[in-house]
């Protein structure tokens, strides 16, 4: 038991409270027109990438199979447009990197009617078969990690699932994807979680959602299930409360073990739209090919929640939300850990949960100061990491010491100790290039 | 219609950063001194003043002097020369002779900061290194306090302050004698304490009409100052707050064996402990950032502070107890790394 649980509060040590720029939480999603090209990464997900089955100039359906997973560790990909394959080529996407992608021009004039699957029957299914059905629609992790969704409910034959845990919390500020669905989507989500339940074999799911959507609370309690299997739980608004570990800590007062997943503890924790999406699209036997996209920030005259189809240039969603300014951060995902993409032809993805748009926001000017050793990263850090002594370390290039003596790779990337640091060191940016080279090294 | 593409700029997350940032903090420190300087400056006259102003800009002048040496960006914009400065002369007595403050402040920034790289990598805190050597090279002026609130303390200058460099600086005992209406000896609390076994009364010491050094005498103001640093998350409060409860619980040990030794409220209020706890050992860069370290550093500073106020030669015991502690700091860190989330726990 923690210490803060000691005291009735549910939430998890240190972390912070950034400003939460949730303007679009009560705008309803809305559809993005079609673009006229999508550009379908192969690699959405972690793990590899699909392999095509197309070529060029074959006419595909929307919600046709493009892509078929490569390996366990990978998920197949749909076309999210009804058009013509333009080709398969290597494209700029936000990481920086050059990937292959399937391009396929829009036939705007075709209806876009999404194909037809077979109709599913949860009721009778084996799990194993639910856990197969789930990665044939291409299902990933929707909150942004894009971890594949069927190897998450393969739980070890050694572990027991006692509860589910629904993530509602959206802990990224300016993000409200996962509100809009929380209030849009009851049933499917309802079901999703049934489905999950089902999948992992456990009794019960607890959703959590952080106190800053007391709307969602009062909006899903009547639907709960009268035998409790389901309920819903308010946690602290706190940054990163939407972490696996973060939200188990706070419902529950457990930590889930350094370098173990939360099966180890007998947990399995799902994203709120990654469920409602299940329970959206399994039983029509459809698969993921379009995601709601929260587009928000600076100089944007219809700011809002849209449902985007998969590959969507940035272009084309800024063209459609009334962009206006001259310059700008184009950002895929939160402001925490979202990555700024370097042109308007950078397509969305099954982890994009936003597109921001800033002009210089909240920097506190860009000079780099040495640590001063001010602790706040330390107090600040939900790991409980050294991030001053890691920091230093990284500026001594000694990754090896990072990894061994100061716990570099329980560091998630979350991003807290760079937002309070008062020199302006970009700790995470060290962090994530020394688990890079640290990877490396080891292979 | 299509869009005009706009310039796009690229960063790394998190792409929104809470303030405030070095420069910031260290403004704020500034102005938590302000009320000291002023409260100095009734106290003791213009004789204060003069001191802060000269170690400060000697301070101002070492940083940037070295910079330009060194072919680099003036760092004297981020204040914490200024801060130095301050914090220095904070710790002199009120007539101590301003070319030697001017010197202080020189060392303070050469040997206590810029040998050792700059803001950031400073071992010690360079106000206390300054301090250190002025009280090592000129034992006599550190330690010679005058009254205060002398009337004449606004026209005119204690005798010592004016000094020719590298002369002797005028007695001031007979000048002392003069001013002075009330029979002061020229020794502060912690030396009545010490050599005459006078122990002083709390509540002047609380509201800091004694004598002392510039800027050490007030606990209250001290507290307020602290307080409002800590109110705006640019002090530690765990740092003073180690060091307080490090000085008492050793001053109530000491008081056991030996009841003749004062008590934790008198070693808590003389001898500029508030000040060193509040706005020296709290010095981020030269003390531990681990939580159990701060606890222990401010503990071992405590402590050093009384056994070395019983028994050693000096009573300006916590600036030697702090640097001790500074430069235990990496020793401290490397035993007092935290436990992280979800270590196992065996
Ligand atoms: S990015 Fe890593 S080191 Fe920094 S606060 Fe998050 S977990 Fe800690
Ligand atoms: S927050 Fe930045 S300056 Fe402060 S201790 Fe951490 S790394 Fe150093």
């Amino acid at each position: 038991m923690n210490f803060l649980q000691f005291f009735g509060k549910k939430t998890f040590s240190h972390g912070i409270h950034p400003p939460e720029y949730k303007e679009t939480h009560h705008q309803e999603t809305r559809r993005l027109p079609f673009p006229t090209q999508v550009i379908l990464l192969l690699g959405q997900s972690i793990g590899k990438p699909a392999t095509p089955i197309v070529h060029k100039g074959q006419q595909v359906e929307r919600g046709e199979l493009i892509a078929k997973a490569d390996g366990f560790v990978s998920v197949p990909l749909y076309a999210s447009v009804t058009g013509i394959i333009k080709g398969i080529e290597l494209v700029l996407t936000a990481r920086g990197t050059r990937e292959s992608a399937i391009i396929i021009e829009t036939a705007l004039s075709s209806g876009q009617r999404q194909l037809a699957g077979h109709q599913c029957d949860i009721e009778n299914l084996s799990r194993q078969d639910l856990i197969k059905a789930v990665w044939d629609m291409g299902m990933v992790g929707l909150g942004g990690a894009a971890f594949p969704t069927h190897v998450k409910m393969s739980i070890p034959k050694d572990c027991k699932i006692h509860t589910v845990l629904v993530n509602g919390c959206e802990c990224e500020p300016f993000l409200t994807t996962d509100h809009r669905v929380m209030l849009e989507q009851i049933n499917h989500l309802i079901r999703g979680i049934t489905i999950a339940l089902k999948c992992v074999d456990a009794p019960k799911a607890i959703i959590g959602i952080e106190s800053n959507k007391r709307d969602v609370l009062e909006a899903i309690k009547p639907h709960l299930p009268n035998d409790s299997s389901i309920t819903i739980e308010m946690v602290e608004t706190k940054y990163p409360q939407g972490a696996e570990k973060m939200l188990a800590t706070a419902l529950l007062g457990v930590e889930i073990p350094s370098k173990s997943l939360p099966s180890a503890i007998g947990l399995a924790i799902f994203n709120v739209t990654t469920l409602a999406e299940i329970g959206r699209l399994l039983p029509q036997g459809q698969a993921l090919i379009e995601r709601i996209v929260t587009v928000t920030g600076d100089d944007l005259e219809k700011p809002g929640n849209y449902q985007v189809p998969l590959g969507t240039p940035l272009g084309h969603i800024l063209d459609y939300a009334g962009f206006t300014g001259n310059e700008a951060e184009l950002i895929l995902g939160g402001p925490m850990m979202g990555m700024s993409a370097a042109s308007l032809d950078v397509p969305t993805t099954k982890g994009t949960g936003g597109v921001l748009v800033l002009d210089k926001r909240a920097t506190k000017g860009d000079d780099i100061m040495p640590c001063i050793k001010c602790s706040q990263c330390l107090q600040v850090c939900p790991i409980n990491l050294n991030p001053a002594e890691l920091g230093q370390l990284a500026a001594k290039r000694q990754y090896d010491v990072m990894e061994e003596k100061y716990n570099l790779n329980d560091c998630f990337d979350c991003g807290c100790c760079s937002y309070v640091c008062p020199s302006n060191i970009p700790l995470v940016q060290y962090f994530k290039i020394a688990k890079t080279l640290n990877r490396q090294r080891h292979q | 219609m299509a869009i005009k593409t706009p310039k796009i700029d690229l960063r790394t997350s998190p792409y929104i950063r809470r303030s405030p940032s070095v420069p910031q903090i260290m403004r704020n420190v500034v102005y938590a001194l302000i009320p000291l300087v002023i409260f100095s400056m009734v106290h003791f006259g213009i004789s204060a003043l003069a001191l802060i102003v000269v170690t400060t800009f000697s301070c101002i002048a070492t940083e940037h002097l070295f910079c330009k040496w060194a072919a680099k960006k003036t760092t004297i914009t981020d204040f914490s020369a200024v801060i130095t400065g301050l914090l220095l002369a904070m710790t002199l007595p009120p007539g101590f002779p301003l070319w030697m403050g001017a010197v202080g402040g020189f060392v303070a920034i050469a040997m206590g900061k810029t040998l050792f790289g700059g803001i950031g990598f400073n071992v010690f805190n360079p106000a206390l290194v300054g301090r250190a050597f002025l009280q090592a090279a000129f034992p006599v002026s550190i330690t010679t306090w005058t009254p205060t609130h002398v009337a004449e303390r606004f026209i005119e200058f204690i005798p010592s302050t004016l000094a020719l460099p590298f002369m002797r600086p005028e007695e001031t005992a007979q000048w002392t004698a003069q001013v002075a209406t009330d029979g002061f000896t020229g020794a502060t609390p912690l030396a009545l304490m010490k050599f005459q076994q006078i122990i002083s009364d709390n509540t002047a010491l609380f509201f800091g009409t004694v004598t002392g050094s510039v800027g050490e005498t007030s606990t209250l103001l001290i507290l307020l100052c602290g307080g409002y640093l800590i109110f705006r998350k640019m002090l530690d409060w765990r740092i003073p707050a180690a060091v307080i409860f490090g000085t008492a619980i050793s001053a109530e040990f000491f008081h056991l064996i030996d009841p003749e030794a004062p008590r934790a409220l008198f070693m808590i209020l003389s001898g500029g402990l508030m000040f060193a706890a509040v706005f020296m050992a709290s010095d981020m860069v030269a003390s531990p950032i681990t939580p159990l370290g701060i606890f222990v550093f401010g503990v071992l500073v405590g402590f050093l502070t009384v056994l070395i106020r019983l028994y050693g030669a000096m009573t300006e015991a916590v600036m030697y107890a702090i640097l001790f502690g500074n430069a235990a700091t990496p020793l401290i860190e490397s035993f007092t790394q935290p436990k992280i989330y979800g270590a196992r726990k065996k």
